[in-house]
């Protein structure tokens, strides 16, 4: 295995890995806090407030049952979005990086 | 996604030769049935209010006659299609020996698995039976709150997919031990993280192994202990010669049979309510066996509800989960657990690059969800079609939901079909224990040999062929205590063990992951203190626990009983008896009441009120974590959190272990 040696601080100050490490940090940690959210609601919801997972929408189909089925829409609608927002801006970012790094 | 197509037509062409190969046999040995013993109804809940409440009492008598279910399996049948799935996968076993040469080939694939299949395999490694037949067990027992208990087990995935996956994939090679010691002092640290990966995957093992000792036994009659020695020989077998090729293969045959089971199964219960949901949530809340079982339940709580009300309390929470502390400190441990469980980071590293570790995430996401919305349809079916009495009256968990209601959809086209489709769901639940076990093994040796006996005992100096030797003997080694523990365990209380390699890994190797690649201050004492304490503080707190036995406890209920059925035995017009199952509940009621002693660490009533320990144990760890990193500060470390950032965003310097 031949290695090659990198001057990972050079990299790490590097104003593109600066953008990557920025724009991916506030997207990931963000949007996990958003998934956490929105899966604690959940339990709590049915704890504290069952009156309204109650309250019928479709038929005899009640809002606490969509609201469980809605959590398996926003985690794949969030996994979807997460491959877009990679595949199209951090995926190229690193790329650029790699490429400027002449690598 | 052609490969998805691949697959399912796979698994849809070997359950066409399974039942082949299958239906012969059948007419000729005429089928004879093995009845599997239906389980002993236990003592306390037994005492429902049937005898104490006046209003459903006339009515419950005649209707619970005809509720009695028996359940079983054709043996042959099932036998059949249990060999067929042992046939395919010795074939993939010997095709996976041939490719597997360098420690790189045993551990990670080489880094040849695709996306798409690591994708399929983490949900075959994911799922266990406890998904496949629990889940659904609990939705037609208690409705909604079984289907709310589903959904974290997705939603864990999120955090898999957006903060462990790739940088995982970029900063490690084949263990925990890899991530955590790239810029620590090696050998305590992969030592620590050995022990842990060894804890978490001996937890869930050993739920597994019982598991597939009792469902064996109680579905086709093989006895014990052979279950649990003929389950490890197979396990022992793939992980030994096929290593992670092997196992991954094994586990996306059985997410594709489990798929298709899962969604032949749901197609043929929505065609029942001609495939529109109000039709079927409408008949949900129309059945009488559901309202009366509902009324029964909430009368326990003092609440009166009947016809139509009660069954719409079938779709509202609260029926199981009852602590609501408990159910967010599940959350919890599912949330952060899943991220940190040794045989789920390891697939990350089959795969050659982030992309396609992310990739596979989100294939995982896509079947694993699909899979638990199907598992409403089943257990909501089985509620509808088999009565929440007759489940009960097989298994009083409800575990056997599933496979009573595909011979039952089966048997409502053909008999011959019922027969089939049991022994085929059952082969799919066989398959689903031979693919979790293996990876759990494989993770195990992984840490003994890759961990500790190469890189702590021999300084990582060992070459390739010693490195797959000392794999495949600690592999053989691992599945052997598998076994043995396995039957060791068989009188033991083992559900909670699922739950608690949750807990553990959520309080002891997620913090410690996500500090190693996202904080600079991480270090050495940082490791170590957060994985003690978070595993200690999670197994602790299980130890005194509502999930051990407190004899004490358990004499005071059964008194209870006691009182409650002289009571009803005073009652009863003089010279007669109390039931069959009412006097066998009353001996045992007496015989529970003599208990005296304490639980295993000598209390008398538990010390820690919740079943889940997460709520506490993953603050903990993580402010072990902080307070340990803190209190040893070390430079190095520091200096080289560049490297590991740098590396694990960009995947620059990665072991590339596809070029050869």
């Amino acid at each position: 295995m031949t290695e090659i040696t990198y001057d990972w601080k050079a990299i790490a100050r590097d104003p593109k890995f600066v953008e990557l490490r920025c724009r991916k940090s506030a997207f990931l940690f963000g949007w996990w806090g958003f998934s956490c959210l929105y899966y604690f609601l959940l339990p709590i919801g049915a704890a504290y407030a069952p009156g309204i997972f109650k309250v019928k929408i479709v038929g005899v189909i009640n809002f606490g049952y969509l609201f469980a089925l809605s959590q398996f829409f926003v985690s794949w609608g969030l996994a979807l979005y997460y491959a877009y927002v990679a595949n199209k801006h951090f995926d190229r970012l690193t790329r650029e990086l790699i490429d400027e790094l002449h690598l | 996604m052609t490969m998805n197509k691949i697959i399912l037509a796979f698994t849809l062409a070997v359950s066409v030769v399974a039942a082949a190969f299958a239906d012969e046999p059948v007419k000729a040995a005429g089928s004879p049935p093995i009845a599997g013993a239906p389980t002993s109804p236990g003592a306390p809940t037994m005492l429902t209010p049937g005898s104490l409440a006046p209003a459903p009492a006339e009515t419950a008598a005649p209707v619970k006659a005809e509720h009695k279910r028996i359940l079983k399996a054709n043996k042959t049948v099932t036998i059949s299609m249990f060999a067929v799935i042992i046939g395919i996968t010795m074939c993939v076993v010997v095709w996976a020996a041939k490719k597997t040469k360098s420690a790189a080939d045993f551990y990670a694939a080489g880094g040849g698995i695709t996306g798409t299949q690591n994708g399929w395999a983490i949900a075959g490694d994911y799922m266990s039976a406890a998904s496949f037949l629990g889940i659904s067990g609990l939705i037609s027992l208690y409705g909604y709150d079984g289907f709310m208990y589903s959904v974290g087990w997705l939603v864990a995935y999120i955090t898999v997919l957006l903060i462990v996956a790739e940088p995982c994939r970029n900063a490690g090679k084949y263990t925990l031990g890899d991530i955590l010691s790239f810029r620590t002092s090696p050998k305590p640290v992969r030592a620590f993280a050995a022990i842990s990966t060894v804890a978490v995957s001996t937890f869930y093992l050993t739920a597994q192994m019982v598991g597939a000792g009792k469902l064996m036994a109680l579905l086709v009659g093989i006895p014990y202990k052979t279950s649990i020695i003929g389950v490890g020989i197979l396990m022992v077998g793939y992980v030994v010669f096929g290593g992670m090729v092997a196992t991954t293969w094994v586990q996306i045959i059985k997410a594709g049979l489990l798929m298709s089971g899962a969604a032949l199964l749901s197609v043929l219960v929505m065609s029942k309510a001609g495939f529109n949901p109000i039709t079927f949530f409408d008949t949900i809340v129309n059945s009488p066996d559901i309202q009366d079982h509902v009324s029964k339940m909430v009368l326990r709580d003092g609440v009166i509800l009947n016809g139509i009300d009660a069954g719409q309390r079938f779709l509202e929470p609260g029926l199981y989960l009852k602590n609501p502390l408990d159910q967010i400190s599940l959350g919890m441990a599912l949330v952060l657990g899943t991220a940190g469980m040794p045989h789920i980071l390891m697939r990350f590293f089959t795969v050659p690059t982030a992309q396609a570790a992310r990739k596979s995430v989100i294939i995982a996401m896509f079947i694993i969800g699909g899979f638990y919305v199907l598992t409403t349809l089943l257990g909501f079916g089985a509620a509808i079609y088999l009565t929440p009495q007759g489940i009960m009256s097989v298994d009083k968990g409800g575990n056997m939901a599933t496979l009573m209601l595909a011979q039952q959809m089966g048997a409502d086209i053909a008999p011959i079909c019922g027969d089939l489709f049991l022994a085929f769901l059952c082969a799919v639940a066989f398959a689903t224990i031979l693919a979790v076990v293996s990876g759990l093994v494989l993770a195990a040796s992984a840490a003994i040999a890759h961990d500790i006996y190469v890189n702590v005992i021999k300084d990582g100096h060992s070459d390739q062929h010693e490195q797959v030797m000392a794999a495949r003997i600690t592999s053989f080694v691992v599945g052997a205590c598998g076994i043995l523990i396995g039957i060791a365990a068989e009188k033991q209380n083992v559900a909670h063990l699922v739950a608690l390699a949750f807990a553990v890994a959520a309080s002891g190797n997620l913090p410690v992951v996500v500090m190693s690649l996202f904080w600079r201050k991480f270090n050495t004492a940082g490791v170590i203190s957060g994985l003690v304490v978070g595993t200690v503080a999670a197994i602790g707190l299980v130890m005194v626990s509502p999930n051990m036995t407190y004899p004490k406890v358990v004499a005071v209920g059964a008194k209870k009983v006691v009182v409650a059925l002289e009571k009803k035995q005073a009652s009863l017009p003089s010279g007669a008896v109390l039931d069959e199952k009412d006097s066998k509940a009353l001996a045992k009621a007496k015989e529970d009441a003599q208990l005296a002693g304490t639980s295993m660490l000598g209390l008398d009533k538990p010390l820690f009120t919740l079943k889940n320990p997460g709520i506490i144990s993953i603050p903990l760890g993580f402010l072990a974590a902080i307070l340990g990193c803190l209190a040893f500060p070390n430079k190095r470390s520091e200096a080289m959190f560049d490297e590991v950032y740098v590396r694990q965003n960009t995947g620059l310097g990665m072991s590339r272990v596809v070029e050869h």
